[in-house]
């Protein structure tokens, strides 16, 4: 054997070593680890929205971790998928991480979330779309392997309007109203224009589409002009990204009265920060806490932060959408506890955690013993209910944070749940062969 | 019969009935026409001097204003950041001349056009490296520039004019006419254009290509680095401005990839165009037509002037 054949053949050897020995550990580790992938974004377009949450989201986890030792003993294994917000490596990201066994996913995304749905039921991975995604995917019946809780985009934008009809004395005064929807032209922004359509129809007011494309979420003169020649008497927002700051500053810019801009529950401090003071008054729905006045976003702060084992500044902690990245992982851990609770299995399955997730049940005193009292409503899914359907409030921009403006505003439901029902059937008759639920009920944990 | 009127009488009506928003309209084109001609300005230099269609011309614009604001966030006062950023921008265009120009020299243009493509991933990763993914709040009051409105009673109604956007005309004007006289009227500017006419005949009168490349990546660093800070100030500076650099394309296809003036004027088409097209004829077809309308103009003129505005005209004898 001539010494380049030698050499080839060492290197294969010590290639195929090198492999193996990095192979054992893992299927060790796999053995006794939890794993949740993160789908996050923290470059592009939109990582204005995205580097907060995946803070948030990421940071809990690991202060399970680290704190307690994982949920029910065992390590969570919390990996990024980086998307940037397309919903192309989104799927990319779902097929990378499903071979891997996840409990759940995350797609932080409509768009991915919209190409998840077939999927999850087939490769047993329950999506978990917080608060985005297909509103009529909260219907258990239908979509078993689905979760989007606590509210859907038509709960979001049947609360915005209870809330305008409420300035005006009542929602039958929205008759002959304007009402402007400034949108990002993608899966997410035009997921409540049929509600809206719909609502618009019922009540009598006018609405007026201002869809912004994708690529021109920094641009966004046009709309605005636009919005100044129809004078809406309301604007409302379903924005992501950079589009959030930008309709700010261009709301402000043509003098549009802040009091009657409201947003969906997405944008941030720094999204309206950077707009100056003529920002105070937007107000953007929300259902959860704001600020780092919590047990456990202290334990954030005191295992991760301080100890330079989270991507956080320590100011950050207790922001709008960092808390919304906390929120997320919270159901997460709840979905995980109550499926090694119903199964009695310590390494659970994406099987195991879908039935977790529709045992959820947080109470007051279960975010009590979380570290996190007052942090949020009271929270109850079921086989049927994926999503809860939960009132939120109103938070107003006061020019330095958000302060709560509202008491709680419930979703229109007597006009949504129909709604959401039809769509839910629809949505099955569309996709011929869509399964019938088979998976069985469980008694809440 | 309705469609006919909507198309080509209402929007006219509109016009008629509500002269200041026409005023208002044709403002915001201009200002975005302005920003447009800028960016195009930007891949014109180097086109003309290099043959590169510079791809990365978008993500400079980030990279530029990112290194301001991320300069100033760790304390350097907003002026000394303005002239490191400069410096920064001198650095980067050595940098290309060296790493990526000078050892592809000779080679096809499209392997060149390819290597722009690496450089905008370069760039965004050692962005987001080093600044981090966060849009940031461009310093605008810390660079004196103004804010605030001004509005003009007219027509019977108002124009809306902000600061902001009469400095950003400004400056870019005066820019555009800066670089225009020292191209025509300085030395260097008469070796670009040697460079851009004939390489090998402008190197046999002893013109540096190399020299030259510097000079032309980094006045498009600087007109990156103006770019950055106007539109950053309208909106944030974030990586999706680079995706608004990408508009200088449909500029480019109209006033051709190597004419100045056609940068400038192609620019203003289209700034001013998409803006009337979103604004008298978008919600016809429901809005946010502004993103396809730029290219559907641009290919436009380009059935009636494949070369462009002011591009040269092929002419091949066979």
């Amino acid at each position: 054997m001539s010494g380049t054949y030698k050499t080839l053949a060492l290197t294969a050897v010590l290639a195929a070593t090198t492999a193996l020995s990095a192979f054992a550990p893992t299927q060790a580790r796999a053995e006794d680890e939890i794993y949740v992938p993160l789908f996050t974004y923290r470059t592009g377009p939109f990582s204005g929205s995205g580097i907060p949450i995946a803070n948030g989201m990421h940071d809990y986890l690991r202060l399970l971790n680290e704190r307690d030792g994982g949920i029910g003993g065992v390590k969570l294994r919390v990996e990024e998928c980086e998307t940037g917000y397309d919903a192309k490596k989104g799927v990319e990201c779902y097929e990378a991480v499903k071979g891997k066994g996840p409990v759940v996913v995350n797609p932080w995304s409509t768009g991915t979330t919209l190409s998840l749905i077939p999927k999850a039921g087939v490769d047993k991975v329950p999506v978990l779309s917080m608060a985005y995604g297909l509103s009529a995917s909260a219907d258990g019946q239908t979509f078993p392997w689905i979760f989007n809780p606590p509210n859907t985009y038509w709960d979001g934008a049947s609360m915005i309007l209870s809330y305008i009809g409420s300035q005006e004395g009542g929602l039958e005064k929205l008759k002959g109203k304007k009402i402007g929807y400034i949108y990002l032209d993608a899966g997410f922004g035009k997921e409540p224009i049929p509600l809206l359509e719909s609502l618009s129809k019922e009540i009598g007011f006018d609405l007026k589409l201002y869809p912004v494309p994708a690529d021109n979420i920094q641009n966004q003169s046009s709309q605005w002009l636009s919005v100044r020649r129809d004078k809406p008497d309301y604007m409302v927002l379903f924005g992501w990204g950079a589009l959030n700051p930008t309709a700010v500053k261009e709301a402000v810019k043509i003098n549009y009265p802040m009091d009657k801009f409201v947003s969906i529950w997405w944008p941030g401090e720094d999204d309206v920060r950077s707009a100056g003071p003529g920002a105070k008054g937007f107000k953007t729905l929300n259902w959860h806490g704001v600020g780092a006045n919590f047990p456990a976003l202290d334990d954030i702060k005191k295992h991760l932060v301080d100890a330079g084992k989270s991507k956080t500044d320590k100011n950050k902690v207790g922001d709008v959408l960092y808390n919304r990245g906390v929120y997320n992982s919270l159901l997460i851990a709840e979905g995980i506890a109550n499926a090694q609770k119903i199964t009695g299995k310590k390494v659970v399955t994406g099987e195991d955690v879908r039935r977790g997730l529709e045992a959820i049940n947080i109470t007051p005193e279960r975010l009590k013993e979380l570290g996190l009292e007052g942090f949020a409503e009271p929270l109850k899914l079921s086989c049927t209910d994926h999503n809860g359907h939960k009132a939120t409030f109103l938070q107003e921009w006061d020019g330095e944070k958000w302060v709560r403006a509202t008491d709680l505003v419930e979703p229109l439901h007597d006009r949504v749940e129909p709604l959401l029902k039809a769509a839910a059937k629809e949505y099955a008759e569309k996709n011929s062969g869509w399964p019938k639920r088979t998976e069985a009920c469980d008694a809440p944990a | 019969m309705e469609i006919l009127y909507n198309i080509f009488l209402d929007p006219f009506v509109q016009m008629a009935g509500a002269p200041d928003l026409l005023v208002q309209t044709l403002w915001e084109g201009l200002v975005s026409g302005v920003l447009y001609a800028l960016i195009a300005l930007g891949f014109v230099l180097i086109f003309k001097a290099s043959g590169v269609f510079n791809f990365a011309q978008g993500i400079m614009v980030v990279f530029a204003a990112l290194t301001l604001v991320g300069l100033f966030e760790i304390g350097v006062p907003a002026l000394l950041a303005l002239v490191l950023t400069v410096g920064v921008m001198y650095l980067l265009a050595v940098g290309v001349e060296r790493v990526m120009l000078r050892p592809l020299v000779n080679q096809p243009d499209i392997i060149l056009f390819m290597a722009t493509f690496g450089l905008t991933y370069f760039l965004i990763g050692l962005g987001e490296l080093v600044f981090g993914g966060n849009p940031k709040s461009m310093i605008t009051q810390e660079l004196y520039l103004p804010t605030g409105s001004v509005d003009i009673e007219m027509l019977g109604g108002f124009v809306s004019l902000q600061k902001l956007d009469i400095a950003a005309a400004l400056i870019a004007s005066i820019m555009v006419a800066g670089l225009a006289v020292f191209f025509q009227k300085t030395r260097i500017g008469r070796a670009l254009r040697a460079v851009a006419d004939s390489h090998k005949a402008a190197l046999s009168v002893g013109i540096s290509l190399n020299q030259i490349w510097v000079i032309v990546w980094f006045t498009a660093g600087v007109v990156a680095l103006t770019t950055g800070i106007m539109w950053g100030a309208r909106s944030d500076v974030s990586f999706a401005l680079q995706i608004v650099g990408l508009k200088a394309l449909p500029v480019l296809i109209l006033g051709g990839f190597t004419s100045v003036p056609g940068a400038i004027v192609g620019g203003l088409i289209i700034g001013i165009g998409e803006k009337l097209g979103e604004f008298y004829w978008g919600p016809l077809v429901g809005g946010g037509i502004e993103s396809w309308l730029a290219y559907f103009i641009a290919l436009v003129f380009l059935l009636f002037r494949p070369q462009g505005l002011f591009g040269d005209k092929i002419i091949e004898r066979i």
